[in-house]
């Protein structure tokens, strides 16, 4: 195998920024951009004080991303806000998911992380009381037909996407983690009741710490699309990074992931953060993760696939596999979603019958 | 950094058809591929004072121009545009290609360079303060532009104003001049000796030609210069010269509305046109004579109001 990208390497080891040569950054740069990460070095590259050591060209195109991130951050506020009040009367927690939670919540991994959708949870009693708030002020849903609509309402484990009509932005409304048609459901009863305050910002709320590795952790291990494979790992590295050094942390990951039938994505998590970017994982916490690990033959091909898919999509990184282990994962991810009859009624109407319109 | 034209053709051939072209323009670095003639002619044509990076390390975008394979080898051939491994858009008939070149580098600035608020206007400058001409297609601004920077003004863009978010700046990034349809025969007569573009018909403008810009412009791509004035020009045959002032609340719009990045930018594109607009007098000006419009441009450079 070709060596790690430097891509790779900087975030446990930012010392090597200063060391790279002028063509070094050239390629990593290019990098980060298929993998959506150049803000998210910005913000590593400035974290550790060394914008004015790396070479002149390379911190210009890294101050390209800065009034973009800043945006984003400052928007991703204001629509929190505007769901936040849309919800008041409801009567539901509002529980932000993934890049709403982390910026909102003010992580370590929301540090130049761009994202077009925000994410929130609410109960499944919630859920028309909730819709129905939402298009009251603005929101509606983009899936008019109805094969989509009960794809989405019976299948799947939120609403379809909703976007507001003035400000084009997008909520995904879950009441649940994984599909109602997946072998592993995870109780979000168990997720909600965990749920951690916002600082700061009341009736706003995100998923304890454990819960938060566990959701990001089934999200990149059970999706099928893996543009944003790297930016994903690296949340999983910088969550565990920051959490780890909470008192409590790492003895009760492995635990909770047990209960929440989620020790397969925990020990995928642990296994690739600490391959490709070195993440700081206790020997312990390694062995009791142990419980998630496929038999020997599966683990071979896992590793083969998620080694290449997690990789930066750009020409630099694949070799004559990476198009092979892209859909084997694709296919993976709807075999997981539903059961085989079901998925093969799905993908036949997706095929023949939706695509006539 | 020497020019492209230090390199021999079989050099500039080899360049591009090989590890690419590190052509330097304004602020920006791009790597050129492609192995279609009227690509590296254009290059050789069009961009020979320009300078080029002999190490080749780095580059702020890769782009690639190349021909459609099968049998759009040898019927209704295309273009094809690859950046950096990625193919955003649909092929162009392979006559446009150098069209297509011209119009990827701007695409390339304005999906990415947002330390800049990017306007979709001309910018020329004379004793240190630049006019930003932001108009729709067919309001003149290009022939305006080209007529200007033969007579004495220096050429920023004529596609494309850069605004520092930091300074207020305005970064020059001299290119050919885009010159459409009738524009191409009024600048041919405006202007004795000028050096175009072969004239590609048929494109979603009509005709286009390029217009090489004067060499010291293109010299002098690394002094970027104080907005002077905001003017809205609209070419209309047989009218008289008007100079109407524009009130600045106004002109904050029409530019805003010419901005290729001002909601991607946010608070610090709305806290830089303000102060463009600030330091700028604003114009919308009516002309049907190249020479008299460039008399009343060059009053307003010497301090006339």
């Amino acid at each position: 195998m070709t060596p790690r990208p430097h891509l790779l390497q900087v975030w446990q080891d930012p010392g090597r920024l200063v060391a790279l040569t002028l063509r070094e950054w050239d390629l990593m740069l290019r990098q980060a951009d298929s993998a959506d990460l150049a803000a998210s070095l910005l913000y590593l590259v400035q974290q550790h004080d060394l914008l004015e050591q790396i070479p002149a060209p390379a911190r210009a195109k890294l101050e390209w991303v800065r009034p973009h991130a800043q945006r984003h951050r400052q928007a991703v506020a204001f629509e929190v806000g505007k769901i936040g009040a849309a919800l008041r009367g409801v009567g539901v927690p509002l529980i932000l998911l993934k890049g709403a939670a982390y910026t909102q919540a003010g992580l370590a991994c929301s540090h130049g992380r761009l994202f077009s959708d925000i994410d929130i949870l609410v109960p499944k009693a919630g859920l028309d009381a909730t819709e129905a708030a939402l298009m009251m002020n603005g929101w509606v849903s983009g899936h008019n037909d109805a094969y989509d609509q009960r794809y989405y309402r019976q299948w799947m484990h939120e609403l379809p996407p909703m976007h507001h009509v003035k400000r084009q932005s997008v909520i995904d409304v879950h009441h649940a983690i994984l599909p109602q048609t997946a072998a592993v459901r995870p109780n979000p009863d168990k997720l909600r009741a965990a749920a951690v305050a916002v600082d700061g910002q009341p009736d706003l709320w995100v998923l304890a710490p454990a819960d938060m590795v566990l959701h990001s952790a089934v999200h990149l291990f059970y999706e099928g699309e893996f543009n944003h494979g790297l930016r994903d790992l690296l949340d999983l590295h910088r969550l565990l990074e920051q959490f780890g050094r909470e008192p409590g942390f790492w003895n009760g990951l492995p635990a909770r992931a047990v209960e929440l039938e989620l020790t397969r994505p925990l020990f995928y998590a642990l296994r690739y953060a600490g391959r490709l970017l070195q993440t700081t994982i206790p020997p312990s916490v390694v062995l009791a993760a142990e419980a998630g690990r496929p038999n020997r033959l599966l683990l071979a091909l896992m590793d083969q696939l998620f080694g290449r898919a997690l990789l930066p999509a750009h020409a630099s990184c694949a070799d004559w596999l990476t198009g092979a282990a892209g859909l084997l994962l694709f296919i993976r991810a709807n075999w997981l979603r539903m059961p085989p009859l079901m998925l093969a009624r799905h993908l036949f109407h997706k095929a023949f019958i939706s695509q006539k319109k | 950094m020497p020019a492209v034209s230090t390199l021999a053709r079989p050099q500039l051939d080899a360049l591009l058809r090989g590890s690419g072209l590190y052509l330097r323009t304004g602020p920006f670095t791009t790597c050129i591929k492609s192995t279609i003639p009227h690509i590296i002619d254009g290059i050789a044509r069009m961009y020979a004072a320009h300078r080029f990076e002999p190490q080749a390390d780095y580059a702020d975008f890769y782009v690639t121009l190349s021909a459609s394979a099968g049998w759009r080898r040898w019927f209704r051939r295309q273009v094809n545009f690859h950046f950096d491994g990625d193919h955003p858009f649909l092929p162009l008939p392979l006559d446009q290609a150098f069209p297509m070149l011209e119009w990827v580098l701007n695409w390339c600035i304005t999906g990415r360079a947002h330390s800049y608020l990017i306007l979709h206007a001309a910018v020329v400058e004379k004793h240190g303060r630049a006019v930003i001409m932001p108009a729709p297609p067919g309001s003149g601004k290009s022939t305006l532009c080209a007529a200007l920077v033969n007579s004495g003004w220096r050429l920023l863009s004529d596609e494309l104003t850069l605004v520092g978010l930091d300074d207020g700046l305005l970064t020059p990034v001299p290119r050919p001049i885009s010159l459409k349809n009738a524009s191409i025969g009024v600048i041919r007569a405006f202007v004795a000796d000028a050096v175009m573009s072969r004239a590609v018909a048929g494109t979603v403008k009509g005709t286009i030609a390029h217009l090489l810009p004067p060499a010291a412009s293109i010299a002098r791509a690394g002094e970027r210069a104080l907005p002077g004035w905001v003017i809205f020009p609209r070419y209309q045959a047989g009218s008289a010269l008007v100079m109407a002032p524009l009130p600045k609340a106004r002109a904050f719009m029409q530019v805003a509305e010419n901005s290729f990045n001002y909601s991607v930018v946010g608070a610090a594109g709305f806290a830089a046109l303000g102060g463009l607009i600030e330091r700028s007098d604003c114009y919308q000006f009516t002309y049907s004579s190249l020479a008299e419009a460039i008399e009343r441009f060059d009053a307003l450079a010497r301090g006339a109001p």
